[in-house]
């Protein structure tokens, strides 16, 4: 196997906040391989969101990266000073943010934010900048994009404004894309499109994508891996066949059992009962105790660390070499 | 746009009117306009032929067309104090005031953005802790008193600046200017940074606030995530956005610049109107007091027309909105 | 959006003890308490703005002299400089003007006429605004329109411009029977007619949401009187924002009052305020005599700004957005 383009090991990120230090990502490790398509999945608050800004360097104080390390194609980024990290930023690691409403600058055309970008990046003279521009809306499927280029964000939809975003994240052909929850603010019509279109670049370029979502089915579609997060751990990651179909994790059992699928129609739709806890109040041991179906003793003290399992890893006690009595 | 511009015109107007109603009311019921206009030994006759002659015993709503069309020509009446006609008291001051006003008003963008800019930036500098500590000073301070605090400083103890008066002016055709002669310019020193003042801690506390404000958002977010360079991010995209707001707010504030003249030329006893509207309101000299709310009401309408309209031809959303409505 | 999983976790853990208890246990209790004891600037501002409150209340125990009566004021005590310098006499601490009043003296006696015109003038408005506010609100319709219009228009105009066309035309309407007394309330009035708007928007916000609610639809179906049914709910929900409009208004008022004086068309020279004082001893500056209008210019200058200071810390407090 090759040296992965990125990779992430024992990161831990921090929240200072009026009641103490909140940690929101405590300990998480993945691998994304070029050309490949991690999913990071889990609630709203398992710090999927974060992990991705961590990666890219736009954790804002409060926060903090408190340990841990982040390498890109072996040069470690989670370090740099902040010059050095901004021309990464773009070039080399792009992201596409949740709300293509939002993330457009509402007083300047798209064409003049790629040209922007572009130029930032790469050394190229304003016509050239343009013409790239053009190509780079037409690969990301806006038509007539000689036209659009001089549009300003508000004539564009939600989901061509979602491509727009996608040119601009694409625009320095990066190593490694971002995707924060790209297509959650889309029409569901739309969210398809932008989820193949992702998929198609990143194949293309060689790129590999850290797609952050909620939606199961979307991961189930798109990655080669998946990696379940909770409550700022990785509770379990690998194949994404091997996760979906079986899963280990009593959290990723209960995130399965949640896909309504076609051929399972006999089967009830599974609900986790509970909720993920506050980062100001996570239990001791393992996070997912209190609402585990399996939990005994050993999970209320000691944290499961992540083991290897066939191609899986999973970080709970009931896969321990050694297991304890009432595992059984 | 044509709909929008023209509804904003009908409102303009609507707004006028409710002034003129009130300009009217002042005229006619706060004291007797013939009482002020006689001496003492005038017979009742006389004071009655006077009464007819100006209209007085008309129907009300016929004064009030006569009062609302003679204002739409500027005649606003005679001045009780001066026995002159109210129009050329106004006029002759007007300059002195408009001169004083925009030199206030320039030096409030100028250091209000560089300040609120700067402190919006780098937060937690002393410079920025500084600025905003000035900003509540200025805020606090009340007009009179700063201007009192600069005469005390640069005209009584250092002797640097005239402590009165407009200094030497250059007639113009109608205009008189300061500008043109050096103790023109040194007189407007001193009142248009007591005026300028308070607008430039409003403006700086705007622009601070709202460029925090949008350095939160997720488009400059996504610039960062994108790599711009943190001056093109700042001074390219932020401030952009920061500076159509705070520019609205400038220029709807021109009018209360003219209006809070007023304090300035007392202090500094600036020939203007502002001067002329107190001396009016201590000496109830009502239709210029009149004139002066009518004369403050059509600037004010007419800033607030302009910059509602430049609003929409400045930003593209709006633009947008605006042609879908009409 | 890691923000908000921070700060919403804060505010989940604070709020189910707080239902339970009284409303002043929970105000020593609460993220406001707390904002003002960690900001020093704010305790000293509360504690100066406490200070002139009581030095004007215990005004008359406090002066060498009522600077109000000429009979305890003589001639030969006439512009006498403050104590520390070479000229100064006792018991004239900050000198004399050319009356021979104590300036100090003054000083706490304009200082009760600035407050006392600023509060009435404050109360008058948020009476005037919030009564307003709830008929504009709980009717709705053309008198909602006609209260909000005036309120639009009134608001594009500067108070001080306002206070004194109301000035005018109450001379000019009363003439030679102003005295000192109904000047103050024609200040009062001033003030209060400039300053209404603010609380007659927020009381109308809060009263077209409650309108709206099941509890008042349901009070009218049992006959119940909705009105005074919604003004259980509209007043609290209001009160700290127009506690704030308050605070911030004090600080505006009393810088109305002393411009009016200062220009000569509030309170004459025999019940002066701070802006009449300052007024008077500007006329005696470029004779070198600045204590007469620097003592009383820095205390109207130390008085406003810590109401502006604390003002500005309500505002941050209550408004949990901005923190």
């Amino acid at each position: 196997m090759t040296e992965p383009v990125l990779s992430v090991r024992n990161l831990q990120v921090e929240f200072a906040s009026r009641r103490g230090t909140l940690r929101a990502i405590d300990d998480v490790s993945f691998d994304i391989a070029k050309g490949e398509v991690l999913g990071v999945v889990g609630e709203s608050g398992a710090g999927k969101s974060v992990t991705g800004l961590s990666v890219i360097g736009l954790i804002d104080p409060p926060g903090r990266i408190a340990g841990g390390e982040i390498r890109l194609a072996g040069l470690r980024i989670d370090n740099l000073p902040p010059e050095q990290m901004r021309r990464i930023r773009g070039k080399r690691i792009g992201m596409i943010f949740q709300d293509p409403l939002t993330s457009l600058n509402p007083l300047y055309k798209v064409g003049d934010q790629i040209v922007e970008t572009i130029r930032t990046h790469l050394n190229l003279s304003e016509q050239a900048a343009r013409r790239r521009a053009i190509d780079l809306l037409a690969e990301v499927g806006i038509p007539a994009p000689e036209k659009r280029i001089d549009g300003y964000p508000h004539e564009f939809s939600g989901g061509m404004r979602q491509r727009v975003v996608i040119a601009l994240a694409i625009c320095a052909e990066p190593e490694v894309i971002i995707a924060d929850e790209p297509t959650t603010a889309l029409d569901v019509s739309v969210q398809a499109q932008i989820i193949s279109l992702i998929k198609r670049l990143g194949r293309d370029h060689g790129t590999a994508v850290m797609l952050v979502t909620h939606d199961m089915g979307v991961i189930a579609e798109t990655s080669d891996r998946v990696a379940v997060m909770y409550a700022g751990r990785i509770a379990e990651i690998g194949p994404v066949q091997d996760v979906v179909r079986n899963p280990l994790h009593p959290y990723a059992k209960g995130l399965m059992g949640a896909i309504p699928t076609l051929a399972g129609e006999d089967k009830r739709l599974v609900q986790i009962p509970g909720s993920m806890p506050r980062l100001s109040a996570i239990p001791r041991g393992c996070s997912f105790n209190p609402r585990c179906a399996f939990a005994f003793d050993r999970c209320r003290v000691e944290r499961p660390e992540p083991q290897p399992r066939g191609a899986q890893s999973v970080a709970c006690h009931l896969y321990d070499t050694v297991p304890a009595e009432s595992a059984a | 746009m044509l709909a929008f511009t023209l509804r904003r015109i009908v409102q303009a107007i609507a707004v006028m009117f409710a002034v003129g109603i009130i300009a009217f009311s002042m005229f006619r019921f706060a004291g007797d306009p013939v009482n002020q206009m006689v001496g003492q030994d005038t017979t009742i006759a006389e004071r009655e032929a006077i009464r007819r002659s100006l209209g007085l015993d008309d129907p009300v709503i016929l004064q009030f067309s006569h009062y609302a069309a003679n204002a739409a020509q500027f005649k606003f009446g005679i001045s009780y104090q001066f026995r002159l006609p109210v129009t050329d008291l106004l006029i002759e001051r007007m300059p002195a005031t408009l001169e004083l006003a925009i030199c206030a008003t320039v030096f409030a963008m100028v250091f209000g953005i560089l300040m609120g800019v700067y402190s919006a930036l780098k937060r937690d500098t002393v410079l920025a802790k500084l600025f905003q500590a000035v900003s509540l000073v200025g805020i606090s301070l009340p007009t009179f008193l700063i201007g009192i605090l600069l005469i005390y400083l640069f005209a009584v103890t250092l002797g640097w600046l005239p402590s009165f008066g407009r200094g030497e002016v250059v007639k113009l055709g109608w205009w008189t200017t300061g500008l043109l002669t050096l103790s023109g310019l040194k007189a407007l020193i001193m009142p248009s940074i007591t005026l300028g003042l308070f607008q430039m801690t409003l403006i700086m506390r705007l622009v601070r606030a709202e460029m925090l404000e949008v350095l939160r958002t997720d488009y400059i977010r996504f610039a960062r995530a994108r790599g711009l360079t943190t001056r093109a991010i700042h001074f390219g995209h932020a401030l952009k956005n920061t500076l159509i707001p705070v520019i609205t707010v400038a220029g709807l504030q021109f009018g209360s610049v003219i209006a809070f003249s007023i304090i300035t030329e007392t202090v500094f006893q600036w020939p203007g109107m502002g001067l002329l509207f107190v001396q009016a309101v201590q000496n109830v000299d009502i239709p210029i007091m009149a004139a002066y709310l009518l004369m403050v009401s059509l600037i004010f309408v007419t800033i607030n027309l302009v910059v509602d309209i430049l609003y929409t031809v400045v930003d593209p959303r709006l633009r947008a909105t605006v042609g879908r409505a009409a | 959006m890691s923000d908000a999983v921070v700060s919403n976790s804060d505010k989940q853990g604070a709020q189910p003890t707080r239902a339970a208890q009284s409303w002043f246990s929970r105000a020593l209790d609460s993220d406001l308490f707390y904002s003002f004891r960690r900001s020093k600037l704010t305790m000293v501002a509360a504690a100066i703005t406490v200070l002139f409150f009581l030095l004007a209340i215990f005004a008359s125990a406090l002066a060498v002299q009522n600077p109000f009566d000429p009979a305890q004021l003589q001639l030969m005590n006439s512009r006498i400089s403050p104590l520390w310098t070479a000229d100064g006499q006792s018991p004239f601490l900050l000198g004399t003007d050319e009356q021979g009043r104590d300036v100090f003296s003054a000083i706490l006696y304009g200082m009760r006429i600035s407050l006392a015109v600023g509060v009435a003038g404050v109360i008058f408005a948020g009476a005037l605004g919030i009564g307003l506010g709830l008929i504009a609100g709980y009717f709705g319709g053309a008198v909602d329109g006609v209260i909000m219009r005036i309120a639009d228009v009134q608001l594009t105009f500067p108070a001080i411009l306002i206070a004194l066309l109301v000035n005018g035309i109450a001379k000019s309407i009363l003439g030679n029977r102003l005295d000192a007394t109904s000047m103050l309330v024609v200040l009062v009035i001033s003030i209060g007619l400039s300053f209404w708007v603010g609380y007659a928007r927020t009381v109308r916000g809060s009263v077209m949401v409650e309108k709206n609610k099941d509890y008042v639809a349901a009070a009218q179906l049992i006959g119940l009187p909705a009105p005074k049914i919604m003004l259980r709910h509209v007043l609290p929900n209001t009160m700290g924002p127009i506690l704030v409009i308050a605070t911030i208004n004090l600080a505006l008022a009393i810088i109305t009052e002393a411009t009016l004086s200062f220009l000569g068309v509030g309170l004459p020279d025999t019940m002066p305020s701070l802006g009449t004082l300052i007024r008077i001893g500007n006329n005696y500056l470029f004779a070198g005599e600045w204590w007469i209008v620097a003592f009383p210019g820095l205390a109207l200058a130390a008085l406003i700004l810590s109401i502006n200071l604390l003002g500005d810390w309500l505002r941050d407090a209550l408004n949990p957005k901005l923190r």
